[in-house]
């Protein structure tokens, strides 16, 4: 069969699907909406996550370690420290901050200004701000730079005084890790509901299997219809699934951003980006085909004509 | 074109069609298999459209072994059969065109071509203009002629008819059995499975008798020189 022919073919089977489909309206839409609440909580959670990275923004970038040099270090001896952590992985920026900058800051922002008055000498040690860079943040990494560091005989304390920001990470984590189990057992759920729509179908045209491989028409000839019924079913159920996502994300736009301006943030919710849409279009179909594919070469092969 | 071989074929359930059939139509021939119901003259045809595999002997329909061919390749085996089914097993919710065109779409045939064929068999049925209706607005021996039109719809090079007279008025079932007969001319094998023998009569060609699913009689014509040689 030449290309061009095997095109029309497969134009007639995803035409006759279509008709099919809107032919009984009814059922498909049932079908669909099936299919489309299936998709649309994973996704939802999907989306949940990716607007709680960027309600909270610079968190994970929120992370540094501040480390107190022994306090007979001299200034000199804190930059040349602050030059070699510098050098280390994993390491995106460091400050020194002197000890005088340090017994400024305190009289500013603490309010004992009179009593500091008081000390002859300034008690505060030099101390290096070190961020971390981004793909360096995670506990493990953190913990590991925090005990080098505090290894070294200048040092006296490392303090990491990002707890909270791991913890959130972490939860993001879960939260991910609940993406991906809901993903995969509703794409299971999807998958069933298709592959036992098709065999429905399957049953009530048996007729027509059975006389169209009478005259030598082919398991994959067969199979086509089938095929793209299942990937308009998946691809139908996606679009639906990510119209109710856009309807929701525009109900809940109101009460977030006001939330959000509570805490002062100017955050609103955002739908799907197109990357996002992407793999639910594309998984939609995926799933719709192999759930028909499954169910068709299940059933197809016990229809075999008999005269 | 169909050469058989001490064919056994014991079904399932125990009952045995055919023992040790043996007999050779070759390339354009019109032959008659008959006798009564029950003698074995379906199992044959199924086994010669491979619908059913023998069960012992060896079977070659149009140069491939049916016994031995691999059930991939069945489809394109049974596109260059064109079988006539004594229900027509036609398709109730399609239109006539639809059911000719039936053979010429899993074929893969270009749409032109298929109008053109679709028609032209149609024609040769006596059914040009009635393509837009469905099957049950027909009467039962236009039905008949439906299944034929698409049996030859693709240009088989075989065709085999069960019983394809057996709904139609005696005067009907003549011309049915000239348009056979008008392909068999053409350099179409036509095997026709049939118990009329009034009409195996009028057209004089080879007839082999089945009884009791043995050949009993008629002229099985199993040449084995000649057999021997294809």
């Amino acid at each position: 069969m030449n290309p061009a022919t095997l095109a029309t073919r497969h134009a007639q089977a995803l035409m006759g699907a279509l008709g099919r489909l809107a032919r009984a309206p009814l059922a498909t839409i049932l079908t669909l909406l099936v299919i489309g609440l299936a998709l649309a909580l994973p996704a939802a959670l999907g989306l949940l996550v990716t607007n709680a990275e960027v309600a909270t923004g610079g968190f994970s970038q929120a992370v540094d370690m501040s480390v107190y040099l022994k306090s007979g270090e001299t200034l000199q001896q804190a930059q040349r420290l602050a030059r070699r952590v510098r050098t280390m992985p994993g390491v995106a920026n460091v400050t020194v901050i002197s000890a005088a900058q340090g017994l400024r800051d305190f009289r500013k922002y603490s309010g004992f200004g009179a009593a500091l008055d008081a000390l002859t000498s300034n008690p505060l040690p030099n101390v290096l701000r070190i961020v971390p860079r981004a793909e360096a943040s995670s506990a493990a990494d953190l913990e590991r730079l925090r005990l080098d560091i505090g290894a070294w005989p200048e040092v006296d304390v490392v303090q990491l005084d990002a707890q909270w920001v791991l913890r959130f990470n972490a939860m993001l984590g879960v939260l991910r890790r609940l993406v991906l189990t809901a993903a995969v057992l509703f794409g299971a759920g999807v998958l069933a509901v298709i592959g036992n729509t098709i065999r429905l179908e399957i049953l009530n045209r048996h007729a027509e299997i059975e006389v169209t491989k009478l005259v030598g028409g082919s398991n994959a000839f067969v199979r086509r219809p089938f095929l793209y019924t299942g990937m308009l079913y998946g691809l139908g159920g996606a679009v639906l699934a990510w119209m109710i996502l856009e309807a929701v994300v525009i109900g809940l736009t109101g009460p977030v951003a006001r939330l959000a301006q509570l805490y002062g943030s100017a955050f609103v919710p955002t739908g799907l980006a197109a990357r996002q849409c992407g793999v639910l279009f594309g998984g939609g179909v995926v799933l719709g085909w192999l759930g028909a594919w499954i169910s068709a070469h299940h059933h197809l092969r016990r229809i075999e004509p008999r005269a | 074109m169909i050469q058989l071989e001490r064919v056994t074929k014991r079904y399932p359930n125990g009952r045995e069609a055919l023992t040790n059939v043996s007999f050779f139509v070759d390339r354009g021939e019109m032959v008659f298999v008959t006798g009564r119901s029950g003698a074995g003259k379906s199992t044959l045809l199924k086994l010669i459209a491979l619908l059913e595999r023998p069960t012992r002997g060896t079977m070659t329909v149009n140069g491939r072994n049916t016994g031995t061919l691999k059930v991939r390749h069945i489809p394109a085996f049974r596109r260059q059969i064109g079988v006539v089914f004594q229900d027509h097993k036609l398709l109730a919710d399609r239109p006539v065109f639809d059911n000719v065109a039936l053979p010429l779409v899993v074929a893969g045939a270009p749409l032109k071509e298929i109008d053109k064929r679709v028609r032209a068999a149609l024609d040769q049925v006596g059914l040009l203009g009635k393509e837009r209706m469905v099957p049950v607005e027909l009467s039962v021996g236009e039905q008949q002629r439906v299944g034929i039109a698409r049996a030859v719809a693709g240009k088989p090079a075989l065709i085999v008819a069960d019983e394809p007279t057996g709904n139609l008025d005696p005067e009907l079932a003549v011309e049915v059995m000239r348009l056979f007969k008008r392909f068999s001319d053409v350099g179409v094998t036509v095997l026709v499975a049939t118990h009329d023998q009034h009409i195996v009569r009028e057209f004089g060609s080879r007839e082999i008798v089945l009884e009791s699913g043995e050949v009993r009689g008629g002229d099985p014509d199993p040449l084995p020189s000649l057999v021997a040689t294809r």
